[in-house]
């Protein structure tokens, strides 16, 4: 493994300082570089945001209390639709000298802090990516514990998620899935199709290509029976088809990846298009509010083009 | 007397060229005890920004689009450190369908400028033994700019050192549409003449149809200006690739840029051999 320590100063930094920033001055991460921009301005205008808005629905859904985002932060400028990619919960566990379940674990417990945020601070989508199709190849013993824990999180936490008015979806390939957890994932679905504070996308078993391939079947599968010619098909159908159609959302704002790898990983390929990415060095179980903040601080600084001009 | 001092500038900058080639040849050749990358993809984010720095007019010096001239020489300059290194595959962002919702004239100046390095590119790549193709959805091009790209893809066509893909008239979701629909015909064509083995559409016959599979998935894509998201850039093919963002701008772009880009991808090699190896076992 080459050493990664220049004794010449480059402009790129390989593993770039966490810098807290000061009041008024914001991080800008691009991929693997961290910056401060003194000449950004001030955020001042945005300091206290209070969210007043009663959510409740036919009494099932508590009011919210009033919520005072950071300094940081503007609630016009929140992203609707967050997608996170939770790594780094096996080398938590090992540096601490725990099992790789305790990583798990503790890796649940972040992404529950992180529902609670994302209800309060007003984004209506997140999508998480708890279990690849690749990962079905990591050891049996691992694999069946991670399928115990969706089912042990999934059971613990239905009551609460529906009183708090969130919505659960599970998208990825259900039929590799333990019989007991795909009939409790549908149960779940349905208790909680009604709620509108948060959606919870949890993307299990999933492969951001056999989402698009499974759409191009179905799509197939239409041209056969008729129902669509071929000249039909386009970018909105193939939308239409991809398992992210449980939302009105599908699209993520702002993509972030914990444990300082710099990719995808096949989750989400078609839905990315135009997602700003952030990576954060902090392992899943460690990535907790400032560390959100942080990312959504850098989104909010971001200028989104979309191809088109400045 | 004049003529010694010319002459002596002129020894001391060729020592001065030969020194930083010298240095160039040794940090490359220690980069090679490492993997090095068979594909880098480049998004040359910057060109606009880089020609407001350098204060140059709309229309430039050379008529018609001089802003994108240092991109053009960046990428050229880009393709000939790739070719040394060893990275046979080189594909670089030129124009996203995207694009054509800026300005017409600057969407104008582009198609013109582009027309222009035709020339220079057919003699560059001539030169260096590379092969160009061009992906994308052609027919949005004018039908001077299509034939001069057919007629360079198949003037190199016999050339195997290195392969340039340039995305011209590209983004990805497109590319995947046009993959679907590729696949549902053969799929109707197949069922029409009872030939339908298999019953369902596969991942390997969605990937053939795709513009890049010319090329094998980029390891890494670089994207200069200091953006962080692909722009609908390849997003099947790098699902995954390294991704490295750099604050410099395109043009600007330089040997320590691609060197810092390609030891991020040495510390991760074999967690990505890995994970594609896992891939084609499921």
């Amino acid at each position: 493994m080459l050493s990664l320590r220049f004794a010449i100063p480059t402009a790129n930094t390989l593993t770039p300082p966490k810098i807290k920033p000061k009041p008024g001055l914001v991080v800008q991460t691009a991929w693997n570089q961290t910056d401060l921009f003194p000449s950004l301005p001030k955020r001042n205008d945005y300091k206290l945001q209070a969210a007043t808005t009663d959510l409740s629905v036919a009494g099932d859904i508590p009011a919210e209390e009033v919520v005072e985002l950071p300094a940081e932060l503007s609630r016009e400028l929140m992203p609707k639709h967050v997608a996170v990619i939770m790594d780094g919960n096996g080398r938590w566990a090992r540096q601490r000298g725990l099992a790789t379940s305790a990583g798990h674990e503790a890796g649940v417990k972040a992404l529950r802090e992180l529902v609670e945020l994302c209800c309060q601070w007003g984004i209506q989508v997140l999508t998480v990516f708890a279990f690849s199709y690749e990962n079905w190849i990591r050891p049996k013993v691992e694999v069946d514990f991670l399928m115990s824990l969706f089912e042990r999180a999934l059971k613990s936490e239905v009551e609460s998620l529906s009183r708090g008015g969130i919505r659960i979806s599970v998208i990825g390939d259900s039929t590799k899935l333990p019989t007991s957890l795909q009939k409790l994932i549908n149960e779940v679905e349905e208790t909680t199709k009604h709620n509108s504070r948060l959606q919870l996308i949890v993307a299990v078993s999933y492969s951001g290509k056999y989402d698009v391939v499974q759409a191009c079947r179905s799509i197939a599968e239409k041209a056969k029976d008729g129902q669509i010619q071929l000249d039909d098909i386009n970018e909105s159908l193939i939308e239409q088809e991809l398992e992210t159609n449980c939302t009105e959302h599908p699209y993520p704002d702002l993509l972030i990846r914990t444990s300082g790898e710099l990719r995808v990983s096949n989750f989400l390929l078609w839905q990315l298009a135009y997602t700003e990415l952030f990576f954060a060095q902090e392992l899943w179980p460690d990535f907790r509010k400032d560390e959100f903040v942080d990312a959504l601080s850098s989104y909010q600084q971001r200028q989104r083009r979309y191809g088109g001009r400045h | 007397m004049e003529k010694e001092v010319m002459s002596s500038l002129k020894m001391a900058g060729n020592i001065l060229c030969s020194a930083s080639s010298f240095i160039r040849k040794c940090i490359f050749g220690v980069l090679r005890v490492g993997p090095i990358p068979n594909h880098i993809a480049f998004i040359m984010d910057g060109n606009r920004r880089y020609a407001k720095k350098q204060k140059l007019s709309h229309d430039g010096a050379a008529g018609g689009g001089g802003r994108y001239d240092a991109g053009f020489w960046a990428l050229m300059v880009m393709l000939l450190y790739c070719q040394e290194l060893g990275v046979k595959y080189i594909t670089a962002y030129a124009f996203s369908i995207d694009n054509f919702k800026r300005k017409p004239e600057e969407v104008e100046s582009l198609m013109a400028s582009m027309l222009e390095k035709f020339h220079l590119l057919d003699i560059l790549v001539k030169r260096l033994a590379v092969r160009v193709h061009f992906v994308g959805n052609l027919e949005l091009l004018s039908n001077e700019l299509r034939a001069s790209a057919m007629e360079l893809t198949e003037a190199t066509a016999a050339y195997s050192k290195s392969v340039l893909t340039i995305c011209i008239a590209y983004t990805s979701r497109d590319e995947i549409l046009h993959a679907v629909r590729e696949s549902c015909e053969q799929k109707r064509i197949d069922l029409e003449f009872d030939n339908d083995d298999d019953n369902e559409i596969k991942l390997m016959k969605v990937e053939k149809n795709m513009y890049m599979a010319v090329a094998p998935d980029p390891d890494i894509i670089i994207r200069t200006g200091g953006e962080n998201r692909l722009s609908n850039f390849l997003l099947w093919q790098s699902c995954w690739s390294h991704l490295h963002s750099m604050w410099v701008l395109w043009p600007e772009i330089g040997v320590w840029n691609l060197v810092f880009a390609i030891l991020n991808f040495q510390r991760n090699k074999t967690y990505h051999l890995e994970m594609r190896k896992k891939e084609k076992e499921l």
